[in-house]
């Protein structure tokens, strides 16, 4: 029988259980440290400026944003597009890397799944503050009401109310389900207090009884089935936001895998980001190591490449089409006004991700995070350029335009960096940033069961 | 739980935890409970915990989801305001599909943990005391039942005086 050789531990060092314990719940016990209480006012402020805008956009209306009849959908709904995108990788991680019994995301899965949570709290924002008036938010819901009337259920717009409401609850209580045993073990390394008693709360009565850990399991597993279609759902239905319409360079077929593909493209480099610096802050570099760095440079390798691959696709059917407003879109993309953009976005997305075919740069901790700061600002131009791009000169030349944010529509992007990064800092705080169970699980390697 | 018709036997590893396991049952000991603190690998074999049925109600619902998700958009859209946006048909199946599709997880996901939440009696419950505070840590143990505490103790004891135990008590 052929016989393939020992896996290589995934966590490093010689650890017992009680070790685990204490390496991943002691930097979250003991006091913050300098770093994080500057995060923390980093953070802090960009929120409140972000607050002040959102506040100021309501107060003043939309007109105080640079978009205007041509352009109706501009910065807000870019960065919109750009954070939901970033909310996938969480689920990928926690989802299909368990159904293909990928292990070495059990040391990533929890802080990913975190990521999610709060990318979509700073995404679903945006279409929030962008229809004006915020307080009737609940007219996109169908209920009952005196006029008889219910919502558009052909709308694109209405599919993606369903699926991003969807895709939350079900992330978080994914999230809340692993985190569960944790809890308990949080509740019962705290010897008293009001913070015991709090834990002992959120632990739901956790006892670890082989029972609940069996249905645990079975929960879990059939969670992550369910949740790989919804992931996969959920930005195919953003992107038919756009492909449902009719404007050149948004009327594709292409755009649910491209637009799943690069999401989980600018995922998984935010999840770089954030667990480079989490490492180092906290000390886990035993449990996350440069391999699950490299295995997510691997990723980010495989979806760069289906992005860059989407990309030519594009421009060929474009031109393989011979619909001249097609031909034009693309054109006006690359060499328009907005070429720039477009070069942001080849250059950070197609170029840079494809240096990490290089081993030694795959492995670099330092490389990987400039990287991965790099891949999200072009997410973020793909995003801009799609949308900018194709409305602001469509099939009615009269109504050509350029569109120009504000200070304003920085400040919201900057403030849903803020709530995004304050929360996170948060959460390293409150719950244990790895799932101490599932790395207790796979602690011994082959030989030792 | 700890109760003076239990007995509970402890270990600092999975692996003398499962033989233990194993050579209670086959000698017939009554196991009330097994606590680790991860999910120990052949345990649920051993134990013979029968398949949890959670997929399945999680299937119920999921269904349940689907029928209403799609039958509610079509009777919104055929009986009760039917309106013409584009030109597009009323009754179309495939605008129905994602609304369906999400409906469909949502609750198939939601049951699950209710039932899972249910089952397990978890609850918030600020009064909640664990058996030991060290199983979430390091620690595994077994719980055996037993009427008469004093003679199951020996008989257990040296049952298992070839196994790696911390504790019997």
């Amino acid at each position: 029988m052929l016989q393939s050789p020992l896996r290589t531990p995934l966590i490093e060092g010689k650890k017992t259980y009680r070790s685990i314990t204490s390496d991943i719940l002691n930097p979250m016990m003991n006091k913050a440290g300098k770093f994080w209480y500057l995060g923390m006012t980093i953070a802090g402020f960009a929120m409140l400026f972000g607050v002040f805008m959102i506040f100021w956009t309501v107060w003043q209306g939309i007109g105080t944003w640079g978009e205007n009849r041509t352009v109706g959908w501009a910065f807000e709904i870019t960065t919109f597009v750009w954070w939901i995108g970033i909310g996938h990788a969480g689920t990928f991680i926690s989802a299909i890397l368990l159904l293909f019994r990928q292990k070495w995301r059990n040391s990533i899965n929890r802080s990913a799944e975190a990521m999610t949570i709060f990318a979509v709290i700073c995404a679903a924002l945006f279409p929030l503050i962008h229809l004006g008036r915020p307080l009737l938010t609940f007219f996109i819901f169908p209920y009952p009401n005196t006029r008889g009337l219910w919502v558009n259920f052909n709308s694109p717009l209405v599919w993606d109310v369903f699926a991003i409401s969807t895709y939350f609850t079900i992330s978080l209580v994914f999230w809340y389900v692993g985190l569960i045993p944790d809890i308990g073990t949080l509740r019962d390394k705290i010897s008293k207090g009001l913070k015991k008693n709090i834990y002992n709360f959120l632990s739901f009565g956790w006892k670890g009884s082989a029972r609940d850990w069996h249905r645990h399991k079975i929960t879990s597993i059939m969670l992550a089935a369910i949740a790989t279609p919804l992931v996969l759902s959920v930005h195919s239905i953003v992107s038919m936001d756009f492909a449902s319409s009719i404007v050149p360079g948004w009327h594709t077929t292409i755009f649910p895998p491209y637009f799943v593909a690069g999401a989980i493209f600018s995922g998984f480099a935010m999840v770089q980001t954030l667990l480079i610096i989490t490492r180092k802050a906290m000390g886990l570099e035993a449990y996350i190591t440069e391999s699950h760095v490299e295995n997510m440079n691997k990723i980010l390798i495989a979806t760069g490449s289906i992005v860059a691959l989407a990309y030519m696709t594009e421009m060929f059917m474009a031109w393989y089409s011979g619909v001249e407003y097609e031909h034009y879109a693309f054109m006006n993309r690359a060499t328009g006004p907005y070429w720039w953009a477009y070069m942001i976005m080849i250059g950070c997305n197609v170029v840079s991700s494809q240096l990490l075919w290089i081993k030694k740069l795959r492995k670099s901790l330092v490389f990987t995070f400039f990287l991965s700061i790099v891949i999200n600002i072009g997410m973020w131009f793909e995003r801009f350029v799609i949308i900018v791009t194709s409305l602001h000169r469509d099939y009615l030349t009269s109504s050509w335009t350029m569109y120009k944010p504000t200070i304003v529509e920085f400040g919201l992007l900057i403030g849903t960096l803020g709530i995004f990064f304050t929360a996170f800092l948060l959460f390293i705080r409150i719950f244990p940033v790895i799932s101490i169970f599932e790395v207790k699980s796979i602690m011994k390697t082959g030989d030792q069961h | 739980m700890r109760s003076s018709s239990y007995i509970s036997i402890y270990f600092d590893d999975e692996v003398p935890m499962l033989q233990a396991v194993k050579k209670l049952l086959d000698s017939k000991e009554k196991i009330t409970d097994v606590l680790s603190p991860f999910p120990v690998h052949g345990l649920d074999e051993a134990l013979s915990i029968k398949r949890s049925r959670i997929p399945i109600g999680g299937f119920i619902f999921g269904a349940l989801g689907a029928i209403l998700a799609f039958g509610f958009q079509a009777w919104v859209f055929t009986v009760s305001y039917p309106l013409i946006i584009g030109g597009k048909p009323f009754f179309s199946i495939p605008t129905f599909i994602p609304i369906t599709f999400e409906m469909t997880v949502l609750f198939a996901g939601l049951s699950m943990v209710a039932a899972f939440l249910i089952k397990s009696r978890l609850k918030p419950d600020i009064s909640f005391k664990p058996v030991d505070e060290r199983i979430t840590d390091d620690r595994f143990v077994i719980l055996v039942d037993t009427a008469d505490k004093e003679s199951t103790l020996n008989r257990v004891k040296s049952l298992l005086s070839g196994i790696h135990t911390l504790e019997i008590r």
